[in-house]
């Protein structure tokens, strides 16, 4: 949060419409992804009740649970679904291409796609986690068997909820966090991881404002709870009656009664499923309507990256993830977080002005007019003679960088820049930057590579370079402090036989 | 003190007192300066009736399922004389229990009275205090009394307080899971709250006989069902934290009797049930009786009070609806449309002491308008 992200909240609340935070897209949009709405039943663990999945807007599958607290019930759940994700993520593998190596290493070659699964909101991303976890471990043989796809499942389920942890990735995305990262609406926060609101205020119905359309939303008979907790009043009124005519049809062993009570059961979810499914492809199609930033199609490369490695991991017969990550895993994890985190904010300002004018409000940057250049500034001082063109910026915004401080440019990335003076000029300030790289070999710049007076600037203290992790021990030197090695995996009895109920 | 309970009574109206519960207080704690809610459950009343008469009903309720759920697992915690929960006590714990006693103090003599099943919970328990050895006794729907904003509140806790190493500890019991040692972050929160409440509680009951506070274990014992299964585990909570965020936030709710001072003699929220008990009162009056009382809207009333949606509507033109964070962005301006005319630099009747925010504002105004080419 904001002064500016606030600030457009104050706006959509007075307008009555949401407002924009963003000028371009941050999110990468699958051509075709795989839309999950699962449902669970209240108070378990988690005990899938149904769910609405496919990647094909006018074909959803419907997964139905009969008896949600029946364990084999669930693990059939579970296979069904693997048959709708399993051969989505599976046709991602099907073309490759080739990734330059440079500087010395080798070139290497990796899918060409990747999956993405979108589910309507945050508890949605932790139902695929824990959903991911209870079915990882299973065996396929023995006490217990279940089918070969589940545990595979299970193990996709875990890779997607692990990489939604990553800033900019997008392999698996909360359609509320994705709506709610480029508009702001008139209510707050917390109201936003409601799909059904946070769309209304987005692309109200003609006729309706934002507003409104999000207050019609908030009526769970109009519109259903995107999951996965169902609508209390639903569970009491339709659910259960339903799911005990069920029982006592299979109890009694009248085939047709059963049969009849479970296709209104089945009825009864798929109405509460269908308008969820329908608001997810409309915030596709809004996600759409923007334009891509810069950066967007590097960071799903990186997504094409990891999908590419845990492919790998599966057919070389990898063991599925740990229940807690070791203690060197977990250090590793930490920094590369640290480390997308800080690129994914960087990319993000210097993809969109509107994001840079968060970093303008805090002084973090500064925009504003060239309007003194030395483009053919020769700096002799050291053994050998080079271009160091000074260009002074007049800029109306609160600058807080100093002077040696490192800022890069939004119109040119690959050109060095730093901090010479920051000094106030009435209302203003003009701060003179010297400009490094970008510029040829010569001493004279080329046209066009150093600002030219009147041109208008931003300067931001803001980098996405790679910074190289510190060195961490191998897991087999880890420390006593934390633990000692750990101890190898090895699947158990006990894992495969673990309670599900 | 009986004029107070007059005025409330007569605030409440002819329906029956709904009783405060460890979740209540604990929601309360997390808004203390509402006075809207400290009075209408200082007086007992149904705010879930009382919204949705006056046309704002609350956006919550229990599934049964739920419901269901939660009952038959601390249900099959506590069969055969809490059996269960002992061995669980005596493993991840390493309690040295050989055997436990177990008492139900959930009713006296066929009679269930507030009064007099605190008043055995209390000597049961002075009782095991002074005994000094480690009976080792299990109590079973003990009655608590916790004074809330000068009044008191008696807790039915469905808990256990058990005794053990010279110490009371509190045993809470809730059905959501405990995955891979990891369990919901809000849910552990609420629990541990309303553990604490229950601990100080149990502390000012024993405070009364003159039983110092170490009497009672600052950690106590959540019992959830492990990964994906029925089967209790059990882990400490350390509630220190808790207990002194609770005795500062009970300490800052003003006094009821401060609160009641300022509204008008008359007040009342009765919903003048008629013959049949549906409501006859008209909406609207019952509107405007519930807006005499001053309220403070947060959006995480959403999930702890069912009077949200009518606050949230009453409060369609303040800046803190959008968030505690957003008034904060906004340099603290109280309504969305005076933030609006100073990100505008229209209003220039502005106070002083807005100065800083209408800086803020305009700046922000500037910016977005250099970036999207529109006026705010």
């Amino acid at each position: 949060m904001s002064t500016l992200t606030s600030l457009a909240r104050a706006l959509a609340a007075g307008r009555g419409f949401a407002q924009p935070v963003c000028t371009v897209r941050h999110v990468h949009i699958h051509e075709r992804p795989l839309v999950f709405v699962p449902l669970a039943l209240a108070g378990e663990a988690v005990a899938p009740l149904a769910a609405m999945a496919g990647d094909d807007p006018e074909s959803p599958r419907l997964l139905v649970v009969a008896e949600p607290r029946d364990r084999d019930q669930r693990f059939a759940f579970a296979a069904e679904l693997a048959s709708v994700i399993l051969p989505y993520i599976e046709r991602h593998t099907s073309a490759e291409e080739t990734v330059a190596g440079g500087r010395g290493r080798d070139d290497r070659v990796r899918f060409a796609g990747a999956p993405q699964v979108l589910v309507p909101n945050p508890d949605g991303i932790a139902f695929t986690r824990l959903l991911g976890r209870s079915t990882r471990f299973r065996r396929t043989e023995g006490e217990y068997a279940v089918p070969p796809s589940v545990p595979l499942l299970g193990r996709w389920l875990t890779f997607l909820a692990e990489c939604a942890e990553h800033p900019g990735s997008c392999l698996l995305l909360a359609a509320t966090d994705a709506l709610a990262l480029h508009w702001a609406t008139g209510q707050s926060p917390v109201e936003d991881r409601s799909l059904g609101t946070i769309a209304g205020w987005i692309d109200p119905p003609p006729g309706r404002t934002g507003a409104q359309a999000a207050a019609d939303a908030e009526d769970p008979v109009r519109c259903p709870p995107a999951g996965p907790a169902t609508d209390p009043g639903f569970d009491n009124e339709v659910l259960e009656p339903r799911i005990a005519a069920v029982r006592a049809a299979r109890a009694a062993g009248d085939e047709r009664a059963w049969r009849r009570a479970r296709s209104a059961l089945a009825g009864a979810l798929a109405s509460q499923l269908q308008p969820t499914w329908e608001l997810m492809w409309r915030a596709v199609a809004l996600l759409r309507r923007l334009p891509p930033g810069g950066h967007v199609a590097a960071r799903w490369d990186r997504d094409k990256d990891a999908f590419t490695a845990h492919v790998a991991h599966i057919r070389d017969g990898g063991p599925p993830q740990p229940r807690r990550d070791t203690a060197v895993a977990a250090a590793r994890r930490l920094t590369w977080l640290e480390w997308v985190q800080a690129s994914y904010a960087a990319q993000r300002a210097l993809d969109d002005p509107l994001v840079m004018a968060e970093y303008r409000m805090s002084g973090e940057a500064f925009a504003g007019q060239v309007v003194a250049a030395e483009s053919a500034r020769v700096d002799s001082s050291g053994r050998k003679r080079v271009l160091r063109p000074h260009i002074t910026v007049k800029t109306e915004d609160a600058v807080t960088v100093e002077p040696g401080a490192s800022v890069t440019s939004p119109a040119r990335p690959k050109q060095k820049a730093h901090v010479v003076s920051v000094a106030p000029a009435g209302g203003s300030t003009l701060v003179t930057v010297e400009l490094s790289g970008g510029m040829g070999r010569g001493l004279t710049p080329p046209p066009g590579s150093v600002p030219g007076i009147g041109e208008t600037v931003c300067y931001a203290a803001l980098s996405d370079a790679y910074r190289p992790p510190p060195p961490f021990p191998e897991p087999e030197n880890t420390p006593w402090t934390h633990g000692g090695p750990p101890p190898q995996y090895v699947p158990t009895d006990e894992d495969a036989s673990e309670a599900w109920s | 003190m009986h004029s107070i309970e007059t005025r409330l009574g007569r605030i409440r109206g002819k329906l029956p007192p709904r009783h405060h519960t460890a979740r209540t207080i604990a929601a309360l704690t997390s808004n203390p300066g509402c006075a809207r809610r400290a009075v209408m459950d200082a007086a007992g009343v149904d705010k879930q009736r009382l919204a949705a008469h006056a046309g704002f009903p609350a956006p919550f309720g229990q599934s049964r399922f739920a419901l269901a759920r939660g009952n038959a697992f601390e249900a099959q915690v506590k069969a055969n004389g809490a059996a269960e929960l002992l061995t669980l006590l005596r493993e991840h714990l390493r309690l040295p229990i050989p055997e436990a006693h177990y008492d139900d103090l959930g009713e006296v003599g066929g009679n269930a009275s507030r009064e007099l099943r605190y008043a055995r919970t209390r000597s049961l328990l002075a009782r095991a205090h002074a005994c000094g050895d480690d009976a080792g006794t299990m109590f079973d729907h003990p009655l608590l009394r916790l004074d809330v904003g000068g009044r008191a509140a008696y807790l039915e806790p469905d808990l256990l307080a058990f005794r053990l190493r010279e110490k009371f500890h509190v045993v809470e019991i809730k059905s959501f899971p405990v995955i891979d040692g990891q369990a919901d972050g809000e849910k552990v929160a609420a629990a541990a709250i309303q553990s604490a409440v229950y601990v100080l509680a149990l502390r000012a009951m024993l405070a009364e006989m003159g039983i110092g506070p170490d009497a009672v274990a600052d950690e106590t014992i959540l019992v959830c069902p492990e990964n994906f299964s029925n089967r209790p585990a059990a882990a400490s909570l350390d509630v220190r934290k808790q207990l002194t965020v609770l005795r500062r936030q009970l300490s800052r709710l003003e006094r009821i009797e401060n609160l009641l001072e300022l509204l008008p003699p008359d007040l009342t929220f009765d919903l003048e049930p008629g013959e049949d008990g549906t409501p006859t009162r008209p909406p609207g009056d019952l509107a405007a009786a519930i807006r005499r009382v001053e309220a403070r809207y947060a959006p995480e009333c959403l999930s702890t009070c069912e009077m949200c949606f009518f606050c949230r509507d009453e409060a369609h033109a303040a800046t803190a609806r959008l968030g505690r964070d957003t008034l904060d962005d906004l340099g603290g301006v109280e309504h969305i449309a005076q933030v609006l005319s100073l990100a505008r630099g229209a209003d220039v009747t502005a106070a002083p002491e807005m100065a800083e925010a209408a800086g803020l504002l305009a700046a922000a105004a500037r910016l977005r308008g250099e970036c999207l080419g529109e006026a705010v």
